[in-house]
């Protein structure tokens, strides 16, 4: 957990009080629309179908309990009694009133959480993996330079009206749980041949309308230059990314049009001049910062207690969600538990009110208080001891959150689509809801494997539909409800755009087709342990389409 | 347009000169970037202050040779949400070392004042005089920076490494 | 920010309404033929003209004090003269969301 000091604290605190301002302004005529836009835009607030949406950032995925309970509480008092967590580690909220929206943030600023750059053309919330600083796998906790970047790109004097958006991951580990090469940049701790630790450094990653694939264009960058190389980054990106045309408007199109090689050449000029001066980090200003991250005071404990057998051996449904929702841990004896927040019936991504108040109630008992946001839209216990699962599955199950589906069919990453978003070409919703359905058995889910369904209700790609081993897009046709399917893309380190297996096909099919696709996988698989997504890299999508489009 | 500078309206001293005009005798004047490439000598062994209109898609590096005789930049800020102009004024600032007037014109609002003034501006054409009189608030609005800039302010994390010796700040 | 009216001329081929969010809470509104606002989908001006829709469109962009982002949305009029909306997304805009929304523990 990183602990806000005073200065972080009299930021936020006057950054609500600039809103209250605007939103005063607003409100008395003094300002119009067009000119309020991008400043609630800059703190999150968007306009939806029904009414405002505050986006709240949750940096690097972590949460103490006291915020969770915060979330809950802004949930209940201002909006309608629940959230919807996304696929940026941030939360949403759908029904909340503008004139009310200053207390809202007052009451979050109260816990050092705000919503600030959570829209607009600016560098938005730092994300990474929901595992940092846990993952047996990981090189360090990548929070204490996610947090660090943070704080240099927050109300940027520079870089606050950009061309477009700008999102940052950083990575830690070989395996990539942050989506690390759909973002516009990317920093992946690595260790070079010296036993350095630094990053290395990709660009140019994003979804929508154009996806491309993030570039390397540093293998290797030392620590202390990482905020002069993000600034020479975004100088090179403010003062040439395209700016006649809003969808060639990120960096990926600079990217790609000038060629990753020239572009690396333009940020290096501009970082040799900037390198050696102000930004050039030393170990002092890294450790003040690592220095108010808290970290659990970890008992001396064993891995695989007897009680998990005995829990094992006397609960089925204790036994198949140990198998599918709980990780191990860098420390012995404890384990990192992933709470399903797609239950059958739900929307994927959503927590009640009472189900936040509840899991930090469970976070303070069983995690040291902390709690994960991760971009797959569920939520983690970080540090659970290995004694303790059973009394903590009964009680995730007890509000909804321990279906053992992680990373199963039914966990379907989903954007909100045309059921709240003024964007959408249709719904995203409903359709996942119908696919959790057909797939209702968590036998046959089992027998499937690990399979990613995305789901965006356009082309913005909210819901990361180009790297979902089955992707669905919402298109419109004729004024009808149409979804176009991929197969084979995938978000990790292995990252992979998804490949269109034929016309787009209406409302009522999709679920149908994804069943299909899945008979076809379970004939075409060579062994049962052939993930689904490694049967199409080998087969390709031509007997995938042939199913599908047979009888249609 | 209304001129804000040091927090005061004020007049403008310049004139703005066409490219075809003849430049007036004396007095301080702003001419286009075109002119002033094609006639730099000329221009600057005139008497008289001399500024330049500055377009946001040209390096400002343009101007290196230029800048000991230049008194006012101004930078252009076509709509709101066009910052390349921040850009090109922290690069005056800081890597080039301009001294003179850095003037921000075009869709110039209150709410930029914090961040123009953090970039390196001194000087504001304002689209709203209503806006004139909050300059000083806004540009007080927020007592905490993260990051360094043009206006040479101690960023948060600098200011913590300073107080190290004071050590724990007061935490929430 | 070119207005709508800029963006395009107008061409109406059936009844429409105009639609926008209230600016104090976001709530979806129609424009009435007092120029005022209601939530009522019931209470809305029916245009049929584009002359018609151009008139209420230029009204309603000129209240943006109260309401946001007008634009001209299709209805549909049934026999008894009940007005429905247009579309898959007036209907959502109307309506709500399709789907149940989350209720709290132990509802
Ligand atoms: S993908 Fe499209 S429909 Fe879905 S949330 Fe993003 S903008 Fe809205």
């Amino acid at each position: 957990m990183y602990v806000y000091d005073a200065f972080d604290q009299t930021l936020v605190a006057e950054r609500v009080a600039e809103f209250r301002d605007q939103v005063a302004r607003r409100l008395s005529g003094e300002l119009t629309e067009d000119e309020f836009k991008p400043l609630r835009l800059m703190n999150g607030v968007y306009l939806q179908l029904h009414a405002y949406m505050l986006r709240l950032a949750i940096p690097y995925g972590t949460l103490s309990s006291e915020q969770l309970r915060m979330l809950a509480y802004v949930a209940r008092k201002y909006d309608r009694g629940y959230g919807h967590f996304t696929t940026r580690q941030n939360i949403q909220y759908h029904w909340i009133k503008l004139a009310e929206l200053p207390d809202a943030m007052a009451d979050f600023a109260s816990v050092g959480m705000h919503g600030m750059q959570t829209s607009g053309n600016c560098v938005r919330n730092l994300t990474t993996d929901q595992w940092a600083g846990v993952a047996p796998d990981e090189i360090e906790d990548p929070r204490v330079w996610a947090e660090l970047i943070r704080q240099h790109v927050t109300l940027h004097p520079e870089f606050s009206f950009m061309p477009r958006k700008f999102k940052i991951a950083v990575g830690t580990s070989q395996h990539d749980r942050a989506a690390l090469r759909i973002h516009d940049l990317a920093l992946q701790l690595v260790r070079n041949d010296n036993g350095e630790t630094g990053f290395e450094v990709m660009v140019g990653g994003g979804l929508g309308r154009t996806p491309f694939l993030a570039k390397t264009i540093k293998p290797f960058l030392a620590k202390r230059d990482v905020l002069s190389y993000v600034e020479a980054i975004l100088r090179t990106y403010n003062q040439f990314g395209r700016r006649d045309n809003i969808y060639k408007a990120r960096i990926k199109i600079l990217v790609h049009e000038l060629g990753p090689e020239a572009f690396a050449k333009e940020v290096d000029a501009e970082w040799q001049i900037i390198k050696d001066g102000e930004l050039a980090l030393d170990d002092a200003l890294v450790d003040e910062i690592a220095g108010r991250f808290s970290y659990p005071a970890y008992q001396q404990l064993d891995d695989s207690p007897p009680q998990l057998a005995e829990a094992r051996r006397a609960a089925r449904g204790f036994d198949a969600w140990l198998g599918n929702s709980v990780a191990n841990h860098k420390v012995p004896g404890y384990a990192i538990v992933t709470l399903s927040l797609k239950p059958e019936g739900g929307t994927p991504g959503d927590a009640t009110a009472d189900q936040m108040d509840a899991i930090a109630d469970l976070a303070d008992r069983y995690s040291f208080g902390e709690i994960r946001v991760g971009h797959e839209q569920n939520l983690v216990l970080p540090h659970v001891e290995q004694r303790d699962l059973p009394e903590l599955w009964r009680a995730l199950a007890g509000i909804g959150v321990a279906t053992p589906n992680v990373n199963l069919v039914s966990d379907i990453i989903s954007c909100p689509g045309l059921d709240y978003c003024s964007l959408a070409n249709a719904r995203s919703i409903p359709i996942a809801q119908e696919i959790a359905r057909r797939f209702h058995n968590l036998d046959l889910q089992r027998q499937l494997g690990r399979l990613h369904v995305n789901i965006s209700g356009c082309i913005n790609a909210c819901g990361h539909h180009h790297v979902g081993h089955i992707g669905i897009l919402g298109v419109e046709k004729n004024g009808e409800e149409f979804y176009q399917i991929t197969l084979g893309g995938k978000a990790d380190e292995g990252a992979t755009l998804g490949t269109l297996i034929g016309p787009a096909v209406p409302y009522a099919q999709v679920a149908d087709v994804v069943e299909d696709i899945a008979a076809a996988y379970l004939e075409l698989r060579q062994r049962p342990e052939e993930l689904f997504i490694d049967t199409v890299k080998r087969t390709g999508v031509e007997p995938f389409r042939e199913r599908v489009y047979a009888t249609r | 347009m209304q001129l804000v500078e040091n927090g005061k309206l004020v007049e403008d001293r310049y004139v703005h000169v066409d490219d075809d005009a003849p430049l007036p005798d004396r007095l301080p004047v702003i001419v286009s970037a075109k002119r002033f490439l094609a006639e730099a000598d000329a221009l600057v062994s005139r008497d008289g202050s001399l500024g330049v209109s500055w377009p946001n898609d040209r390096r400002v590096n343009e101007l290196k040779p230029w800048l000991g005789h230049l008194a006012l930049i101004a930078l252009n800020f076509p709509k709101f949400r066009d910052g390349r102009a921040y850009s090109q004024a922290r690069q005056l600032r800081e890597t080039l070392g301009f001294r003179g007037t850095l003037r921000a014109t075009g869709d110039i609002l209150r709410d930029q004042f914090g961040f123009l003034v953090r970039a390196g501006f001194d000087s504001f054409a304002v689209k709203k005089t209503a806006d004139a009189p909050a300059f000083a608030a806004s540009v007080a609005r927020f007592s905490v920076v993260y990051q360094p800039s043009a206006d040479g302010r101690l960023s948060a994390l600098r200011r913590r490494s300073q107080s190290a010796g004071a050590k724990t700040p007061e935490t929430v | 920010m070119t207005s709508p009216l800029e963006q395009k001329k107008i061409k109406v081929t059936g009844p429409v309404v105009v639609t926008a969010n209230r600016v104090g809470d976001g709530a979806v509104v129609y424009s009435r033929a007092d120029g005022g606002w209601t939530t009522a989908l019931d209470g809305a001006a029916i245009a049929t003209s584009s002359e018609g829709a151009q008139a209420l469109m230029t009204a309603a962009l000129d209240d943006d004090l109260r309401a946001v982002g007008p634009y001209i949305a299709p209805v549909k009029l049934s026999a008894g003269g009940q007005v429905r909306p247009g579309n898959l997304r007036e209907l959502i805009r109307l309506g709500g969301p399709t789907i149940e929304l989350p209720l709290p523990l132990g509802c």
